[in-house]
């Protein structure tokens, strides 16, 4: 059934739209006024036009090899999470016990990581990981293997990838838990009595089902691991050298701590333009998918 | 549900291990006393000490950490799920001039860079006084919380047939009281899980909130990194603080525990 058009509709939204504008619009103007002007401080500023934009995309510039620097390597962090953690995730999802106190049980432990604070996030693996008090750098130099992620670049990155796992493999795995519920019985009894494989089973029936929500997991897992700073700031500080300085680590770098505004501030547009242009592809797709939606959705 | 995997007990047992482990870990060192922590790695507390969470306790700099958090993501929960519910009854049954736009527009928040908006945040509330206070951060993270929670309302919303709403009005009932006493207690489960995210994504976020407090309404999460820093390496009372910052979240999701699937699935089953 279509919806009624009716723009009275708006007055409803108003709330919503006044207030996410003023936390956006307003300090976005603020960034684009900073973008274009340099400061030597005591508040006076000077018309710098497009000069940050220039240098910060060019890479052979101190300021553009910085910022590409943090945007690969962002890049490579998010693809390296999205490869571990929506086939893990799918895994565990399908692995989920069927009934009884065990699904409560399984469900709360499964979501604890997600509502623990970043900052403590960051903690949790620094007192798990060190070499010197943690459980799994002392077992790992234990066992003869050399393992010290403040040191080692290598170690530093495995680290920050394990702890991203674990903090938010439950996520996707939730997610597909859903969809998985919400099939029915009668489609595994048709492939029962089709004989269907299991690998049959999961690719025509469960992969199906599970799509929507897999996009949608797809979507938060990308877009906030490409903005990831408080656990690895915790953990590593961005160290070991620039080894695990991400995009927003090297933005609050620049901008809280040098206070170098201009640079900063055109930094910002330009990583806040490349989420947006991600964020529309991600949506597009969304929506084309969810055609079927009205008679999906909800809470039923 | 689908037929059972032999391997799908062993592989989840493996993963709540995964899980458990490093909480466990933190637990452990928050129960032993410095000196045990620093001179090598033991399973368990051989000395049991409590004295980390005594001073936690006691001490007005730890614990108003802990009030201060939780004012503001209360604020912020209220201040979200009621500026959304309307909101997302209008994308839920209406088109509109700009609907479409406005729905990106509104997402594309939730997935903006925080870091992004530290800095003229921090300028803007400076601006207006409410620098270091709870109110600074509630409003702050209503720029991805109000987005997600319309988001969440919406899914949850379009579930309910319309037929209800017109029935609702042929029975004479006005628009404010069909909301209130109607509609409202329908998607009652959705409002839970709307909540139960604000509470969680405000709960968890640290850029902001500390850029925006100083003093007055420094937050838990706040108060260990500089105690930490400034008192050297304090590791079992930095443990037990952030034992303390994961109860009010596992008391949280006890009581959604039956909601949780339904709700990370953003009511999009």
């Amino acid at each position: 059934m279509e919806k009624p058009l009716n723009n009275r509709a708006w007055l409803l939204v108003a709330p919503v739209f006044l207030i996410v504008a003023f936390s956006a619009i307003l300090p976005i103007m603020t960034v684009v006024n900073y973008s274009v002007q340099d400061t030597f401080g005591n508040n006076q500023f000077f018309w710098n036009g497009l000069g940050w934009f220039q240098e910060l995309l060019d890479p052979s510039t101190e300021l553009g090899g910085r910022f590409f620097d943090a945007l690969w390597r962002n890049l490579l962090f998010s693809a390296i999470i999205l490869a571990i953690e929506v086939p893990l995730g799918i895994l565990v999802a399908l692995s989920m016990p069927r009934e009884g106190w065990k699904v409560a049980a399984t469900l709360v432990i499964m979501a604890l990581p997600l509502l623990i604070p970043w900052n403590v996030v960051g903690t949790i693996w620094q007192v798990f990981a060190r070499a010197d008090i943690g459980l799994v750098g002392w077992g790992l130099n234990a066992l003869g293997i050399p393992y010290n992620y403040t040191g080692d670049p290598i170690a530093a990155w495995i680290t920050i990838v394990v702890m991203d796992v674990w903090h938010w493999t439950s996520l996707v795995a939730l997610l597909c838990y859903a969809g998985l519920k919400s099939i029915p019985d009668a489609y595994y009894q048709a492939a029962r009595i089709d004989g269907a494989s299991r690998w049959a089973i999961f690719t025509t029936i469960q992969l199906p089902k599970m799509k929507r929500v897999l996009l949608i997991a797809v979507l938060l897992r990308f877009m906030d691991s490409f903005m990831i700073y408080t656990e690895p700031f915790v953990l590593t500080g961005g160290g070991p050298g620039n080894a695990t300085t991400f995009l927003s680590i090297d933005l609050v770098k620049l901008a809280l701590g040098q206070f170098d505004l201009g640079k900063a501030a055109a930094m910002s547009l330009v990583y806040n333009l490349i989420v947006l242009a991600l964020c529309w592809v991600f949506y597009t797709v969304m929506t084309n998918t969810g055609t079927e939606r009205p008679d999906q959705g909800g809470a039923a | 549900m689908n037929p059972n995997t032999r391997g799908g007990a062993f592989i989840m047992a493996l993963y709540l291990l995964f899980l458990i482990m490093p909480i466990y870990w933190l637990v452990n060192m928050s129960l032993k006393t410095n000196f045990e922590i620093n001179s090598g790695v033991t399973l368990w507390p051989r000395d049991l000490t409590f004295e980390h969470y005594i001073k936690i306790f006691t001490d007005s700099s730890w614990y108003s950490g802990y009030i201060n958090s939780l004012t503001y993501v209360v604020l912020n929960t209220i201040i979200s799920i009621a500026l959304a519910l309307p909101a997302a009854y209008a994308f839920s049954r209406y088109r509109f001039v700009g609907e479409k736009h406005l729905f990106f527009w509104l997402l594309s928040n939730r997935m903006a860079p925080p870091a992004v908006f530290a800095l003229p945040f921090f300028n803007l509330y400076s601006a207006i006084g409410l620098f270091d206070t709870p109110w600074a951060v509630a409003l702050a993270h209503c720029l991805f919380n109000v987005p997600l929670a319309v988001w969440i309302l919406e899914g949850f919303m379009s579930g309910v047939p319309r037929e209800i709403d017109e029935t609702a009005a042929i029975d004479g009932y006005s628009f404010p009281r069909f909301f209130v006493k109607i509609f409202m207690p329908l998607i009652a489960s959705g409002i839970g899980v709307a909540a139960f995210f604000c509470f969680m994504f405000s709960w968890v976020e640290l850029l902001l909130a500390r850029t925006l407090t100083a003093t007055n309404a420094k937050p838990i999460a706040v108060t260990m990194t500089r105690t930490v820093s400034a008192a050297g390496m304090d590791w079992g009372l930095l443990a037990a603080a952030g034992v303390l910052t994961i109860i009010p979240g596992a008391l949280v999701i006890w009581f959604v525990r039956n909601y949780i699937a339904k709700g990370f699935a953003l009511g999009r089953v």
